[in-house]
């Protein structure tokens, strides 16, 4: 056991990882100008890893391959994107078949809206995924009564649904199967805080339960609020794993761009950093973060290691 | 219960004032005609075996010197009553000439429909879901080649391989030639459907299931279906729950909507196969300036038209939740 | 050699289409003369070498007859879809500009048009025009513009929305400059792909309406007179007269959507992948 490993939360440590996540890639075939053919790499070098009983926040601004992480944890990626790197589900490798099996039951998606609910379908038999028989139905009664959700919503169709009901019902999806790994995409887009607190306790319970929970977020804040720990993507990477409790302070967060977050949070001023995230066909070489960055030198050009400090992770060579 | 009231009312009404505004603009391309049907029909049958009663109206309607105006008001005023003249060649009115026809097109234009519904929907629907392999390219490459090819092409190769190499089919005419009317059998009319009825659903497939299959993969790229393949549902799941109920709605309205497609392609395939429907009756007038009848065949066939159109709209308001309960609601 | 990829496999149909289409158009112009030439002494020849698709019962070569039909197929096609495109262009964009009561006026002409079958309207034109080339131009130029008008209406619906649009409004650029600067280069492959893509309906109810009887006069060597010509003599296994020139038809049509459809997936990326 390492100096760094005695570091993270003891609870974390003994827990079985339920999905881990190496060096992850998504590329797209498309046309450039002329007759060229080109691979966008929109997402490169990402490392994810996920205990049980943990939620852990992706926390990242849009354009930064959020979605897509999901996407390709669940195989549904279009057909025109491949994927590379390592996806590891309890230890083993996922591959698409397994994918297949999996997903809908012991891997599932909680999705951003009601827009992902089929608009001619009602509630109940769609969450149920047509099934009738009084196994499933009883089930989704029971889910139902547990988020305090008339059984009258099951007769409705996606429009006739309130927004304070929406949420409940997209959770309740995820609960049809036997979850043990919860991916959430931008599940509380444009809430009010009490609401997202809500929504939040839904995933905590998840998580007490035994299963892992990552939230796809691109709001640092909420992810504070609920996550145990956060992930922080930039330009299509993972540039800093760091326990929630490193947010507390500017010193204890690694990388440069989780600290120009941290310093744009409402109570630590609102400081945002000029410059955008770059976009996937002009990508720096090296550091995707480098022109931005103010402790950039001319060494940040080449290979950057996601290395372990302080009891996390990063990708920077200029930080101790 | 009062807005869909409403809703239909609205539509009707629409559907009449279109069906008004086609008689005027027919009225009008037809006065406008350096063509004079009385001069043209002059030296025929049809006038002297008329009444004088009926050339007076004739000349009422058609005559020069009145303004078009009143000459549309009077025919409109008579059609309205059901009296659509009288037909120059037929030396009948128009009415009868038309109900007749319209019974042998009827069996014709339904077969060809339903034929060409029920095959383009199908194939427009597998193309969608099963997009890029051998029969998303075999359905997509047979609309593609159907829709460059005229359809009277298509009858004049189907009459040269089946009635005249084959000889298996007959040549033309609904009924065998010299035959009584009683005499003609079922299978005799249906024999010699075939053809024009197979024509019409070859060429109405590749429209339907080409547009079928665009829905289609405008639903296979929705959000709801990438849902539910994050959540395991399979292929024939997703076809069950969300393809064909999402399908179904734009189908409808295709459907509907090749009644005027399939109906102007029966004009071409009755003169060809001589089938003596609306459609060969149209060309007939056409050809032998018998105005009263086109303008007759015009408006049925506008009517015909409109009445899917509106058939299609107040099906959708059935069948779509958001519009049966979304109206309810509000 | 490396593997072409797609979009060069689509320039190369865009062009070989166009290529094979001016062949045909300019060809058929130049051999009008030898299509009306008869000689008995060859007439009811099958297809062989030396007449590729046969002679008819005047001794017509089959094969210049059908070129020059489809040349002239092409070239009423020419016109008739140019003015339709225009009137598409002008009537959408006045729709979607000029206020409601111009919407709803235009709105209204188009459900017209669309409600009367196509045949029948042609013939009504035709008829009203006392038939002849006139007759078909006209008809065809009125019958064809609607679905692409629907198209440009709706897209100029969108642009006027797009936020980039408001601001150059807000930022002081006067309308025209608007309208040139940010909506012409939106419309016009829009337009272009819906011109070309109207030839083929275009040339195909030229031929239709001239096969009845409503079109072109009998003594041309139209596509449609051919073929109607040639129904008298299919019983008695004459099946070159019309199998052949129908089939040039069809495949003029064929290329007319191959190039429409390579110049949508070239200007608009987004269709490539459909």
């Amino acid at each position: 056991m390492t100096a760094e490993r005695q570091g993270m939360d003891k609870d974390t440590m003994k827990k079985n990882i339920i999905l881990e996540i190496q060096n992850l890639s998504v590329s797209f075939q498309q046309y450039g100008r002329g007759f060229a053919m080109t691979d966008l790499d929109v997402i490169r070098d990402l490392n994810v890893t996920v205990h049980e009983g943990e939620i852990v926040a992706a926390v990242g601004s849009s354009g930064s391959g959020k979605s897509l992480l999901a996407h390709g944890i669940l195989g549904i990626l279009p057909y025109n994107a491949s994927l590379g790197g390592r996806i590891l589900y309890e230890g083993e490798e996922l591959t698409q078949k397994r994918k297949e099996e999996l997903r809908g039951n012991e891997i599932v998606l909680v999705p951003q809206s009601v827009a992902f609910l089929d608009p001619l379908m009602k509630i109940g038999p769609q969450i149920r995924k047509g099934k009738k028989d009084p196994g499933s139905r009883k089930k989704l009664d029971e889910i139902f009564e547990g988020y305090h959700l008339k059984q009258e919503v099951q007769d409705l169709y996606p429009f006739e649904l309130s927004g304070g009901m929406n949420r409940r019902v997209l959770v309740s999806t995820a609960m049809m199967g036997n979850p043990r790994l919860v991916i959430a995409d931008e599940p509380t887009p444009g809430l009010h805080m009490n609401m997202v607190r809500r929504v939040m306790s839904h995933f905590r319970e998840l998580a007490d339960q035994g299963a892992g929970v990552l939230l796809i977020t691109h709001d640092l804040e909420q992810a504070l609020e609920t996550a145990d720990r956060v992930v922080v993507f930039y330009a299509g990477t993972t540039v800093e794993d760091a326990d929630v409790k490193d947010f507390g302070a500017e010193e204890t967060l690694r990388h440069p761009y989780s600290q120009a977050l941290w310093r744009a949070l409402p109570q630590n001023g609102f400081q945002f950093i000029t410059g955008t995230q770059p976009y996937v066909k002009d990508m720096p070489k090296g550091c995707p973060f480098a022109p931005r960055c103010e402790r950039c030198r001319e060494d940040c050009k080449g290979e950057i290691p996601y290395r372990e400090i302080r009891g996390g992770k990063v990708r920077c060579l200029h930080t101790e | 219960m009062k807005s869909h009231f409403m809703f239909v009312g609205k539509q009707l009404i629409r559907m009449i004032l279109l069906l008004i505004c086609v008689s005027i603009a027919a009225f009008f391309l037809v006065s406008v005609s350096p063509v004079d049907p009385l001069q043209a029909n002059v030296g025929q049958a049809a006038l002297g075996s008329m009444s004088q009663e009926q050339i007076a109206k004739l000349n009422a309607y058609w005559g020069v010197g009145e303004p078009a105006m009143s000459r549309f008001l009077a025919w409109a005023s008579d059609f309205f009553r059901g009296d659509m003249g009288i037909s120059l060649l037929y030396r009948r009115p128009v009415a009868e000439v038309i109900a007749v026809k319209f019974v042998n097109s009827i069996w014709l234009l339904a077969a060809a429909w339903m034929i060409s519904g029920i095959m383009g929907f199908l194939l427009g629907v597998l193309a969608g879901m099963k997009r890029g392999t051998w029969i998303d390219r075999a359905v997509k490459g047979y609309s593609l080649m159907i829709a460059s090819t005229p359809a009277f092409w298509l009858a004049l190769v189907l009459l040269m391989v089946f009635a005249v190499w084959l000889q298996i089919l007959p040549v033309g005419l609904s009924v065998p030639i010299g035959m009584e009317a009683e005499g003609v059998t079922l299978a005799d009319r249906i024999r010699h459907a075939i053809l024009p009825a197979l024509t019409l659903s070859i060429t109405g497939v590749s429209n339907i299931a080409l547009h079928t299959r665009e829905k289609m993969i405008d639903i296979m790229e929705s959000d709801y279906v990438l849902f539910a393949r994050a959540r395991g549902e399979s292929s024939w799941s997703i076809f069950k729950n969300h393809g064909f109920r999402n399908v179904v709605l734009p189908a409808i309205t295709l459907q509907f909507a090749s009644i005027s497609e399939i109906f102007g392609g029966s004009v071409l395939v009755e003169q060809i196969f001589s089938y003596p429907g609306l459609g060969q009756a149209a060309v007939t007038a056409g050809i032998g300036s018998d105005v009263p009848l086109l303008l007759g065949v015009t408006v049925i066939s506008a009517a015909i038209v409109f009445g899917g159109n509106l058939t299609a709209n107040l099906l959708y308001g059935v069948v779509d939740p958001r519009i049966r309960r979304g109206g309810a609601k509000k | 050699m490396r593997r072409i990829n797609g979009r060069e496999r689509t320039v190369l149909w865009f062009g070989g289409a166009l290529l094979f289409l001016a062949l045909i158009t300019i060809g058929g112009r130049f051999l009008a003369e030898k299509a009306m030439v008869t000689d008995f002494s060859r007439k009811n020849l099958a297809p062989c070498p030396a007449y590729l698709f046969g002679t008819d019962w005047m001794g017509r070569d089959m094969f210049v007859r059908t070129l020059t039909g489809l040349s002239m197929s092409i070239r009423i096609g020419f016109l008739a879809a140019g003015v339709s495109a225009l009137l598409a262009l002008i009537l959408g964009t006045a729709s979607a500009v000029m206020g409601r009561a111009v919407d709803s006026v235009i709105t209204w002409i188009i459900d017209l048009v669309m409600g009367i079958p196509h045949i029948l309207l042609l013939i009504l034109i035709s008829y009203a025009c006392g038939k002849g080339f006139k007759g078909v131009v006209i008809g065809v130029s009125l019958t064809h513009w609607t679905s692409l008008a629907r198209l440009i209406r709706g897209e100029v619906l969108q642009l006027k929305e797009a936020a980039y649009i408001k601001a150059a409004g807000k930022l002081g650029m006067s309308r025209f400059k608007t309208a040139w600067k940010h909506m012409v280069p939106h419309l016009l492959p829009q337009f272009l792909v819906g011109l070309i893509l109207l030839f083929p309906h275009a040339i195909l109810h030229e031929a239709s309406i001239t096969f009845l009887g409503f079109g072109l006069s009998p003594e041309q060597p139209a596509i449609g007179v051919i073929l109607s010509e040639s129904m008298q003599y299919l019983a008695m296994g004459k099946w070159w007269l019309a199998l052949f020139p129908g089939l040039l038809l069809a495949g003029t049509a064929a290329l007319f959507d191959v190039a429409g459809e390579s110049l949508r997936k070239l200007l608009d990326p987004g269709s490539a992948h459909r």
